[in-house]
């Protein structure tokens, strides 16, 4: 025996937009500030050393009850304020992080509820590629007719997940949040995203063990930190990413002078130099080097970034700028935008 | 084509003088890349991509912690040219 379809229902489309864009953008650096100098000693190292191999000065870390939450919230209230937006137009919000502390439930309900909303809210595990990943699907669920203002957060507090005795990563990471608005255009102000994974070196950058290991035996163990193979991700980052940076501009048509800023995930100065050199880009074009008194922040890295660069008058509102996030996974994702 | 060490030697000289600046004379085969030359991680990565180009070979990041002298890497590089 068949079945056959009724047939008598027809399904209804969203309707979406013609474009999307970025309506604001906003940023919270929590308010200690960490020199160098206090990370030299665990790692018998020195100021100049670390400033050499990672152009890194200081970092911010959060306070020891400061969660995740609690900074993105911070972040996207500074975003909302900037964006010009009422609460109630937000539909959609999207965390990105790798270290809200909890497994369950994720980041973005609990942030959707201390702003008063009851929408659609999800957590992305993408890493430093994160709110790359991020901007890329809140333009397609705006263009899509799924949402019309989404609300993301790029979150990290790392410094709950460094190990302090790594002379590999220990100076690396910092702790803050970067939000945005992305809603509807009548034409293109957020370029398609050029993303893609490569998980066959998942274990370059990592949580040192799982959960289920750290379980069965906590005993002696200690925390599983971060940890990274710098000089593999050094390689894939600079001589893997150029070519990905070039395909988001190929994809969104637009030359690389037509840019009026570069903001890459600030992974490390060393790796923003020497993919410099690869791109090729004019000189003028101002280049995102937040990294230096922010370090590496993560999915929060490059909204941070946007937003220091267009309130210190760097880079025009309305101007044209390429991002590009990479990360643990190995993930990657990068878009032309029209600055907010 | 395979080269002779001399002149992988010369090759490898320019690409460290152009990441780190040092003299071509200084980059000797017994000379280690981190204790003579003062060439840290990142810039041997710098040169390893660099060498992989002028060169025509592949460097695995694993072989990378194997070559500790300017000679490690040209024999390297001459047995890769094969």
């Amino acid at each position: 025996m068949t079945v056959a379809p009724k047939g008598t229902g027809t399904i209804q489309s969203a309707t979406g937009s013609v474009g999307s864009k970025i309506r604001g953008v906003g940023g919270y650096r929590p308010e200690r500030v960490v020199p160098n100098s206090e990370l030299v000693e665990a790692i018998d190292s020195s100021d100049e050393w670390i400033q050499e191999r990672s152009g890194i000065i200081s970092r911010r870390y959060a306070a020891p009850d400061e969660s995740v939450v609690d900074m993105a919230e911070k972040a996207a209230r500074d975003a909302i304020a900037n964006a010009g937006v009422d609460l109630a137009e937000i539909d959609t919000v999207l965390v990105a992080t790798v270290t809200h502390p909890l497994q369950t439930p994720a980041a973005a309900p609990i942030l959707a509820d201390r702003l008063g909303l009851r929408c659609a809210a999800f957590d992305i595990s993408a890493a430093c590629a994160g709110y790359c990943y991020a901007i890329g699907i809140a333009s397609d669920l705006v263009r899509g007719g799924t949402a019309t203002n989404v609300l993301i957060v790029g979150v990290e507090k790392l410094s709950d997940w460094t190990d302090f005795t790594d002379r590999g990563s220990a100076f690396i990471f910092g702790d803050g949040a970067g939000a945005a608005i992305v809603g509807r255009s009548d034409r293109a102000g957020i370029g398609p995203t050029i993303w893609g994974s490569e998980g066959n070196e998942w274990q370059a950058i990592m949580q040192r063990e799982s959960w289920m290991e750290f379980k069965d035996n906590p005993g002696d163990r200690e925390f599983p930190a971060l940890t990274m193979q710098g000089q593999k991700v050094f390689r894939w980052a600079v001589w893997g990413m150029a070519p990905v940076a070039h395909r988001a501009l190929e994809a969104a048509g637009v030359r690389p002078e037509d840019l009026d800023a570069f903001i890459p995930h600030q992974a490390n100065m060393r790796i923003i130099d020497a993919m410099l050199k690869q791109l090729k880009l004019p000189a003028d074009i101002p280049v995102a080097r937040d990294i230096s008194e922010t370090a590496n922040t993560s999915a929060a890295s490059i909204p941070l970034a946007t937003e220091r660069m267009l309130r210190e008058g760097i880079v025009p509102s309305g101007g044209l700028a390429l991002q590009i996030g990479f990360g643990a996974g190995l993930v990657y994702a990068a878009q032309v935008i029209e600055l907010p | 084509m395979a080269q002779s060490e001399q002149e992988i030697l010369e090759g490898l000289a320019n690409i460290v003088n152009e990441e780190t600046g040092l003299d071509v004379g200084d980059v000797q085969l017994d000379k280690s890349f981190t204790d003579d030359l003062d060439i840290d991680s990142l810039s041997m990565m710098t040169i390893v991509v660099n060498a992989e180009e002028a060169f025509g070979v592949r460097i695995p990041d694993d072989e990378v912690k194997n070559l500790t002298t300017v000679g490690d890497a040209v024999r390297f590089i001459q047995s890769a040219q094969g």
